[in-house]
């Protein structure tokens, strides 16, 4: 067979050359522009200075997206570790238990949680019935985590059960033979061992988490807001291309940051497992 | 004797996903022996050494060590390391911290680590590998590693899981030498499973033949070689020539329509027997002179010696002879009473000895098998 050559080869690749200039790194470039100039074109730094009001949303962003990635961590690793566990026909229904929920549009899934959460909604109709007091859940900070948690859950536990499943077992085998118990061998093998996998569903949870902005809206109803809605309200409601490309530079570098301290994390190659 | 047994398996039986995988084993392991565990593709023998390593439970019997029931101990407590058949070296550590795994656990000092890494690392001829990663390790290296990191921790018994089925044949070679140097240096037991039955007669003490989830026979290797139990053991040990013959009194046997002085006795008057007779124990003579008259049919040089298969009455023969005989040839062929081995009869009787079908031993040709659970 013949091998192409260095010049056709490169020509595969030009539909999505072409593609990601148009339309990822021409608008991106746009975010810079619009960034650094004022209302009239001219350059200008005080949308940059400006950031400075947005220091709050920012700081709650970052908290919010921390914990939602905390909590569905703490609950995917021991759920991935059981699952990689089990008969294989098993792994694979439950596999796709757990994704069919994205099947359902995010949006109807987020408003479903409304639903159950508000002062008059199910949960609460259920305590009163059962004569219990009301609780108010809605446009609390635990709501909107909640709804991070619930939607990008599934983020976490793929590509923790990837790795978890591709564990040779050999090596627990060996590990309990040198003398480790159970939880020494998940700490000193099976933990290090899955390491891409924890990057990878950190980076899978952690990115959308801190750039979302449906959730924060419908789960506190209108009232916390996080970099997203912000970003949001600048282009749709106050018209202020200028600050809101700041503010999505502030973010752009907040995922770069973040993802680039998971790369560390990954395989040698760089591989993030998916 | 007694006070000498390390590890004993009493009358153990373990079934797999429905299928009988071990049936009634008793085996007594002494203190610092080389005993092997040897046999064809789920014969078992990995699922014993599984046993005694504590990754598996007996569904009856019992696993004693030093006298004591070891059936509910966890691997994690037992004075037993286990070499894998593919090494399981831990990726994530380099070639030092693999080998101090177990010496973390047991909470020794840094600098008393690092000295038994040392030790180990050039007792395996390692030294200077120290920092290097575990996956970029070679094959042979990968193993001495595993090997240095099961006797870091200091174990009474070394299980070694077909350690050298990945290998290439001089290497090979070169380690079944080291690992027994090493087991005499160290002063503790290995128990070996492999199904290459060379391996298993050049490093053993004891050699255990296992075929069909049960011990055929026990025994040293030149026992095992000379005087095999049964079919299965002749054939599956080195080259034999089995045929079927009638013990006519102690130390007279008939086969291939001839009578022949034998050593073997305490067999019913006319019992019906196999008997086993080693291709370099034939004689080749005259065809007037030998007790019986073959034609040769093939003749193939191995470098030591000419390897015949020799028609005996339509029954094939190997026979192995320093001398050249073309095929076509017709010759005699003796054996001295002492070449002559006689068997009871068993659920092998007529499965194995004749060379009409003779291409190499399967278990030659046969990848290191994973079968075994």
């Amino acid at each position: 067979m013949r091998t192409l050559s260095n010049t056709a080869r490169r020509m595969l690749s030009a539909p999505y050359a072409l593609w990601s200039l148009l339309f990822i790194l021409a608008p991106m470039l746009f975010v810079v522009y619009y960034a650094f100039t004022d209302k009239s074109g001219a350059f200008s730094l005080d949308n940059i200075k400006g950031l400075t009001g947005y220091a709050g949303v920012f700081g709650r962003s970052v908290w919010y997206s921390v914990a939602a990635t905390v909590i569905c961590f703490i609950i995917a690793y021991p759920l991935a570790l059981c699952l990689a566990g089990m008969r294989e026909r098993t792994q694979r229904t439950l596999i796709m238990l757990i994704m069919l929920p994205m099947w359902m549009s995010f949006l109807i899934r987020t408003y479903a949680w409304l639903c159950l959460l508000q002062d008059q909604g199910i949960v609460n109709g259920v305590l009163e019935r059962i004569n219990l007091p009301r609780i108010h859940m809605i446009n609390t900070p635990g709501a909107v985590i909640l709804g991070m948690v619930y939607n990008y859950l599934p983020y976490m536990i793929v590509p923790l059960y990837n790795v978890l499943s591709k564990l040779d077992k050999s090596l627990l085998e060996a590990s309990h033979d040198l003398g480790a118990n159970s939880a020494q061998s998940l700490m000193r093998v099976t933990l290090p061992l899955s390491l891409p996998g924890i990057a990878s569903g950190i980076t899978m949870v952690f990115v959308p988490s801190i750039s979302t902005f449906y959730i924060s809206q419908k789960m506190s109803t209108n009232n916390i807001s996080m970099i997203g809605d912000v970003i949001e309200s600048q282009f749709i409601t106050a018209y202020n291309y200028n600050m809101g490309a700041a503010i999505s530079l502030v973010l752009m570098v907040l995922i770069l940051v973040s993802m680039m301290v998971m790369r560390r994390f990954t395989d040698s190659d760089g591989e993030v497992v998916v | 004797m007694k006070k000498n047994r390390l590890i004993d398996l009493r009358s153990i039986s373990v079934r797999l996903g429905g299928t009988q995988v071990l049936r009634d084993i008793n085996l007594y392991i002494r203190d610092k022996e080389f005993i092997t565990l040897l046999g064809p593709s789920g014969c078992g023998k990995t699922t014993t050494l599984r046993l005694i390593a504590g990754f598996l439970q007996p569904d009856a019997g019992d696993v004693l060590f030093e006298g004591k029931s070891i059936n509910a101990l966890p691997p994690h407590k037992r004075q037993v390391s286990t070499i894998f058949q593919r090494y399981a070296l831990f990726p994530h550590l380099n070639v030092a911290d693999n080998i101090a795994f177990g010496l973390r656990l047991q909470k020794k000092s840094k600098a008393e680590i690092a000295k038994t890494v040392d030790e180990m690392l050039s007792l395996v001829n390692l030294k200077g590998f120290a920092d290097r990663a575990a996956s970029s390790l070679s094959g042979g290296q990968q193993q001495r590693v595993a090997i240095a990191r099961a006797l870091a921790v200091g174990p009474r018994v070394l299980l070694l899981d077909e350690p050298l089925g990945a290998l290439d044949l001089k290497l090979r070679k070169d380690m079944q030498l080291e690992l027994k140097k090493i087991q005499q240096r160290m002063g503790i037991t290995f128990v070996y499973v492999t199904h290459d039955q060379e391996e298993a007669l050049s490093m053993s003490d004891t050699v255990v033949v296992m075929d069909g989830g049960e011990i055929q026979q026990i025994g040293t290797p030149i026992d095992i070689y000379n005087e095999p139990i049964n079919a299965f053991v002749a054939d599956f040990i080195g080259e034999s020539n089995i045929v079927d013959g009638t013990m006519l009194s102690d130390g007279k046997v008939r086969f291939s329509g001839h009578e022949f002085a034998c050593l073997d006795g305490g067999f019913e008057r006319n019992e019906s027997v196999d008997v086993v007779v080693r291709p370099e124990d034939v004689d080749v003579t005259a065809p007037e002179a030998g007790m019986l008259r073959g034609k040769v049919t093939t003749n193939t040089f191995k470098g030591v010696h000419f390897e015949m298969i020799v028609d005996i009455g339509g029954f094939l023969w190997m026979i192995q002879t320093t001398d050249y005989h073309p095929v076509g040839e017709v010759i005699g062929l003796a054996t001295p009473p002492d070449a002559i081995h006689v068997m009871k009869k068993s659920q092998y009787s007529g499965m194995f000895g004749d060379y009409s079908c003779f291409t190499e031993e399967y278990y030659e040709l046969s990848e290191p098998e994973n079968d075994d659970p």
